[in-house]
C-alpha cells in the first residue's frame, strides 16, 4: 500500500478503484476487508474534500535575471 | 458594303471574348484604383500596373464568398475571374470572382512548403505525440497575458478543474518577435520544469495575425518539448503548423482548456459510483460477518453483556454524530447525494456491528471463528467498537 497523505487525487482514485474491486471479490478475510473498507472510506472523504475545497490558483511566471521563475499575480482580470 | 449596328458590333466582340478560353479563368495582379461600392452592393474598381488599367466588377453575390477583406485604393491584390465585354457601354472588364490581398498567395505557398517539409521529417507523426496527463497539476499557458483568449482559458480551467495550478507565461502572439518568444517560453518551461502540461495559443484573427504559429523554429521547439503541448490557435477553421506538430490540437483557446483537464462533476459522479459499489460489497461482507458473530455470541463468555460496552457504544454514537455534522458541513447542497451515501457506508461499517455489542476475537492464529480456535491459557484480543481488550481463556 502506497504511503498515505502523499497521494495525488489521481492516485487516491486509482487506489479507491483497487479497494472497491478487492471488496467486490469478497475473498479477503474479515480483518483485511475491514481495513480496506476503512481505507476506502478515508480516501472517499479525502477525495470529495479535495474536490470541495479546490480553489484555482492563477499566477504569472516571469523570467528572473538568473533565469529562475518569478511568480507575480495576474493583474486584475475579470474572469 | 454591309453596315452594322452598334449593337451588332458589340455583340460580335462579346462573342469573341466569350469564345477565348484564355480569358475564362485567369488571375490578374494589380493595384486597386477608382474603387467604389455601388448602392446595389456591387463593387467596381480598376486594376492597374505601371503601364495599363483593367476595369473590374465584383458583384454582390460573388462578394459574399470571394471577398474577405475591405478593398481600398492603392491596395495590391490578385483577382480571379474572367474577362468579358459589356455591349451596353462597349467596354470589356474583368468579372471578379475572388479577390485576395497580394502576398496571401505567397504565404499560402510558404505554409504548404513548410508543412510538406516537416511532415516528411516526421514532425507530425502520431507515434511521436505525447499523451496529455489525465489530471494535470500545473498548467502553463504560453500566450498573451491580456485579452479574451487567456481569460477564456483560465475561466474554463477553473470551472472544470480548479485543482490545477495555472501559470501564465506571457509572450507576444502576433508580429515579428512572437514566434521566437513563444518558443523561448516553451523551452524555459521545459528547462525549469514549471508545468506538466503546456497550452499555447491565441484568439482568432486574420491569417497574418496567426502567422507566428506557422514558424519553423517554433514547430521544432514544440516537437522537442518534453512536456506535452496543446495548441489552441484562433477559431475552428484556422489550422497552423503548430496545430499539426502539437501533441493535441484544440479548435479554440476555450476548447484547449476543456481538453486539458477533467471535469470535476465527472469525478464526483465517479466517486459516487465507487461508494455505491463499496457499499454493496460491504453490505454482503457484513451479512456474512453477522452470521459468524451470531454464532460466536452463543459462547459463554459473550452471553453476559458488560455494562462498559454500553458506555463505549454511547460514546461512539456521540462521536459518529459529530463526524456526520462535520461531513455535512464540507459538502455543498448539490453534493448531498454523495453525503447520503457516505452516511450509508458508515452504517454498514463492521465497526457499527461492533458498536451493537459484538466483538471480534483474535487468537494466536488470527480471527477466531469457532471455540475450537482457542485453547486454555490462550491470550485473546477482543476487538470492540472503540478499541481492543486482551484476555485469557480459562
Amino acid at each position: 500500500m502506497p504511503a498515505k497523505k502523499q497521494l495525488t487525487f489521481e492516485q487516491s482514485m486509482a487506489r479507491l478503484e483497487e479497494i472497491v474491486t478487492a471488496l467486490e471479490k469478497g475473498d479477503a478475510p474479515l480483518e483485511e476487508a475491514l481495513a480496506l473498507f476503512e481505507e476506502g472510506t478515508g480516501l472517499m472523504k479525502q477525495c470529495s474534500a479535495a474536490l470541495d475545497k479546490a480553489e484555482q490558483k492563477v499566477a504569472k511566471l516571469l523570467r528572473g535575471p538568473d533565469g529562475e521563475a518569478v511568480e507575480t499575480p495576474m493583474e486584475d482580470m475579470e474572469l | 458594303m454591309r453596315v452594322y449596328t452598334v449593337s451588332q458590333v458589340n455583340q460580335h466582340i462579346k462573342g469573341l471574348f466569350d469564345a477565348d478560353e484564355a480569358l475564362q479563368a485567369i488571375f490578374v495582379r494589380g493595384e486597386i484604383s477608382n474603387y467604389k461600392m455601388a448602392y446595389s452592393g456591387h463593387h467596381y474598381f480598376s486594376l492597374k500596373d505601371e503601364g495599363s488599367v483593367l476595369k473590374c466588377a465584383l458583384f454582390k453575390g460573388r462578394a459574399a464568398t470571394g471577398l474577405r477583406f475591405r478593398p481600398a485604393n492603392g491596395m495590391k491584390v490578385v483577382a480571379y475571374g474572367y474577362v468579358g465585354a459589356y455591349p451596353q457601354n462597349g467596354e470589356y472588364q474583368l468579372y471578379v470572382e475572388a479577390l485576395q490581398p497580394e502576398g496571401v498567395g505567397d504565404l499560402q505557398a510558404a505554409f504548404e512548403e513548410l508543412k510538406a517539409k516537416l511532415a516528411a521529417q516526421g514532425l507530425f507523426d502520431p507515434e511521436h505525440k505525447k499523451s496529455i496527463p489525465s489530471f494535470p497539476q500545473r498548467i502553463a499557458l504560453v500566450t498573451s497575458p491580456t485579452g479574451a483568449a487567456v481569460r477564456d482559458m483560465i475561466r474554463v480551467l477553473g470551472a472544470r478543474w480548479p485543482m490545477a495550478e495555472v501559470n501564465v507565461v506571457p509572450c507576444l502572439v502576433q508580429g515579428e518577435e512572437a514566434a521566437g518568444q513563444i518558443a523561448a517560453a516553451i523551452r524555459w518551461v521545459n528547462e525549469k520544469h514549471l508545468a506538466d502540461l503546456i497550452i499555447t495559443g491565441r484568439g482568432g484573427g486574420s491569417r497574418e495575425d496567426l502567422w507566428c504559429f506557422n514558424d519553423e523554429g517554433l514547430a521544432r521547439t514544440i516537437y522537442a518539448s518534453e512536456i506535452p503541448i496543446i495548441s489552441a490557435v484562433g477559431h475552428e477553421p484556422d489550422v497552423t503548423i503548430a496545430d499539426y506538430v502539437a501533441d493535441l490540437r484544440a479548435a479554440t483557446p476555450s476548447n484547449g482548456a476543456e481538453l486539458a483537464v477533467p471535469d470535476q462533476n465527472d469525478q464526483y459522479a465517479r466517486l459516487y459510483h465507487l461508494s455505491q459499489r463499496m457499499a454493496k460489497a460491504m453490505d454482503r461482507r457484513v451479512k456474512e460477518a453477522r452470521s459468524a458473530l451470531a454464532q460466536a455470541g452463543r459462547s459463554r463468555i459473550l452471553q453476559n453483556p458488560m455494562t462498559w460496552v454500553d458506555d463505549r457504544r454511547m460514546a461512539l454514537d456521540h462521536r459518529r454524530e459529530r463526524l456526520g455534522h462535520a461531513l455535512q458541513g464540507t459538502l455543498g447542497a448539490d453534493r448531498e447525494r454523495f453525503a447520503r451515501l457516505a452516511a450509508a457506508l458508515d452504517a454498514l461499517s463492521p465497526l457499527k456491528v461492533l458498536s451493537r455489542g459484538y466483538a471480534i476475537a483474535q487468537g494466536p492464529r488470527g480471527v477466531m471463528r469457532s471455540v475450537k480456535d482457542a485453547g486454555s491459557g490462550d491470550r485473546l484480543k477482543l476487538k470492540l467498537s472503540d478499541g481492543e481488550l486482551t484476555c485469557t481463556v480459562d
